[in-house]
């Protein structure tokens, strides 16, 4: 799949900012008055600034509120209501919590739930997808909801949680990569099931329809950029995941290593979400004989 | 509503025979022209005229070659346009309630007022049945011809999709698969009429006929069927060419 800037931001920021908003809400850390202004403010920065890069790649974004109609049977439809959901709880409770110092605590758990939710919906955008098969995966909505939290806890200097779900995060991530790699043959879809015509003998692709590309081509048989996905797996595991694990086992930490740490995580954050992306085949890519 | 219905009253849709096509792109063509100029957004073109055209399209043809080992290879031409699915994934993920599919007839629309061009749908389609175009940012897909087979206004022969009409072949038929005595559901009977990719669990309404079997060819000596017919009927030439044979022989 082709990947887009809009949506690997989407999914990334506003992953990480429903994350600390949950832990917000849980009350991990209690904060009042400036100093949660501060981490509302750089959670609702994350969380909206993903949702807004999300509407740049739609051809018609003026009509965007219609997407809130669908709810019943579309994740995408979900994803958007809960999300505004969870802005708007969370926004209260943030108000109350800054300028009144009244922390309501059910709000606060209800505003968590919703944020892990908005988040499982983001991840089941992609995980219903059959024409996917690495993203059509139970481990899907599990690394989402894991890159969330363990980034969430990171920047809520919740440190000790962190360290728990950044193994959890690394072990499931090196998993789903496995798993991801065998998932198009296991599905068992080959250019003979796409055209029916395998009992006929071996099939190739002898002329494609058009001599240039297509939109089909352009967005979903993106086979540029996997040369090095070793490479950048690894780059990927040691930055969001193993440099963070050891430095929080075993060092000393104060305001700016954390900071560091923080920065390391979102960047192989981002390298993980490009590979989740640009790694995944699409079938229709039988049809033009490459994946 | 992307809620799909329980059962259509009926189920129109092509077969499409590969024995018969020649992949002439007729269909190609005349789906472009009369979808561009009629219901919905035209289907636009980029760079149409330089040096990476690309643009939307309803209907593609693919070519493929079949080959089996000790044998010559086989040509197959397979056009490829939107199935309209039973079971059709590309509805039900749709946002904004701009993709349905139809209770009366089963065809599958898009609503392009309500259309977010968000891709989703395109995604979750496995045959590559939807394009957004790049102009108008709404999502485009064969609308089964809907303006041309109710249109009153066109002579009754017209009233068919328009890949079905011009394809000078007859390799698309167009009907209905819910009623078991239509020209579609018969030829489709009789000659094993396939779902692609079945394994995707989107009951595609349209069928494609398979090729039928070619004679079993072993040998290259096997392919030249009219060798016997070609032989040499006289070894030895008389008369006059006989005796220019004897005296070119002797210079």
């Amino acid at each position: 799949m082709h990947p887009a800037a809009s949506v690997i931001i989407f999914t990334a920021l506003s992953g990480l900012g429903f994350g600390l908003l949950t832990f917000l809400g849980l009350g991990q850390p209690t904060v009042t008055g400036w100093s949660a202004f501060a981490f509302f403010f750089i959670a609702f920065a994350l969380a909206v600034g993903g949702l807004i890069a999300s509407t740049f790649h739609l051809g018609n974004p003026q009509r965007a509120m219609k997407a809130f109609s669908q709810w019943r049977t579309s994740w995408l439809s979900r994803e958007g209501v809960i999300a505004v959901a969870a802005l708007l709880v969370m926004g209260l409770y943030a108000a109350l919590l800054i300028f009144a110092d009244i922390r309501i605590i059910p709000l606060g758990w209800l505003g968590s739930a919703l944020c892990i939710a908005a988040v499982f919906c983001t991840s089941m955008i992609y995980a219903q997808l059959k024409t996917v098969p690495r993203w059509n995966m139970p481990t899907t909505p599990v690394l989402f909801l894991l890159y969330a939290l363990s980034g969430g806890a990171l920047l809520a200097a919740q440190l000790h949680i962190a360290f728990f779900l950044l193994i959890a995060l690394t072990l499931i991530q090196v998993l789903s990569w496995m798993r991801g790699d065998v998932s198009f043959a296991v599905a068992g879809h080959t250019i003979e099931t796409a055209t029916g015509l395998g009992h006929l003998g071996k099939v190739r692709l002898l002329e494609s329809p058009h001599s240039g590309e297509n939109y089909l081509t352009r967005e979903m048989v993106h086979v540029i950029g996997r040369k090095h996905a070793v490479k950048l797996r690894i780059i990927a595991a040691v930055c969001f995941g193993l440099i963070p694990i050891v430095v929080l086992a075993g060092f000393e930490l104060n305001h700016y290593s954390v900071v560091l740490i923080i920065l390391l995580h979102i960047f192989g954050l981002f390298i993980s979400r490009w590979l989740f992306f640009a790694q995944a085949e699409h079938v229709v890519g039988l049809y033009y004989d490459k994946r | 509503m992307t809620a799909l219905p329980t059962s259509t009253a009926k189920k129109l849709g092509l077969v499409i025979d590969l024995d018969i096509c020649v992949g002439c792109h007729a269909c190609v063509i005349n789906c472009k022209e009369w979808n561009t100029s009629n219901y919905g957004a035209p289907l636009s073109d980029q760079d149409a005229y330089g040096e990476n055209p690309t643009g939307t399209f309803l209907n593609r043809i693919h070519t493929y070659e079949v080959k089996q080992p000790q044998k010559p290879a086989q040509t197959v031409h397979f056009p490829k346009s939107c199935l309209h699915c039973e079971d059709a994934p590309c509805v039900t993920v749709c946002p904004t309630g701009a993709s349905y599919k139809r209770e009366e007839d089963g065809i599958v629309l898009v609503n392009e007022s309500d259309c977010i061009g968000c891709g989703l749908c395109a995604w979750a389609c496995p045959y590559g049945a939807r394009e957004l175009d790049v102009k108008e940012g709404v999502m485009k897909k064969c609308t089964l011809c809907v303006d041309r087979i109710y249109n009153e206004n066109l002579p009754e022969i017209d009233r068919e999709p328009a890949c079905v009409r011009t394809c000078p072949a007859n390799a698309r038929h167009f009907g209905d698969f819910a009623d078991p005595e239509s020209d579609v559901s018969r030829m489709s009977a009789e000659r094993g009429g396939m779902r692609l990719m079945a394994e995707q669990g989107t009951k595609p309404v349209n069928r494609y006929l398979p090729p039928r079997p070619k004679a079993d060819i072993q040998t290259d000596s096997d392919i030249n069927i009219l060798a016997p017919f070609l032989e040499p009927v006289s070894e030895t030439p008389k008369g006059l060419l006989g005796w220019l044979d004897k005296a070119l022989e002797a210079i």
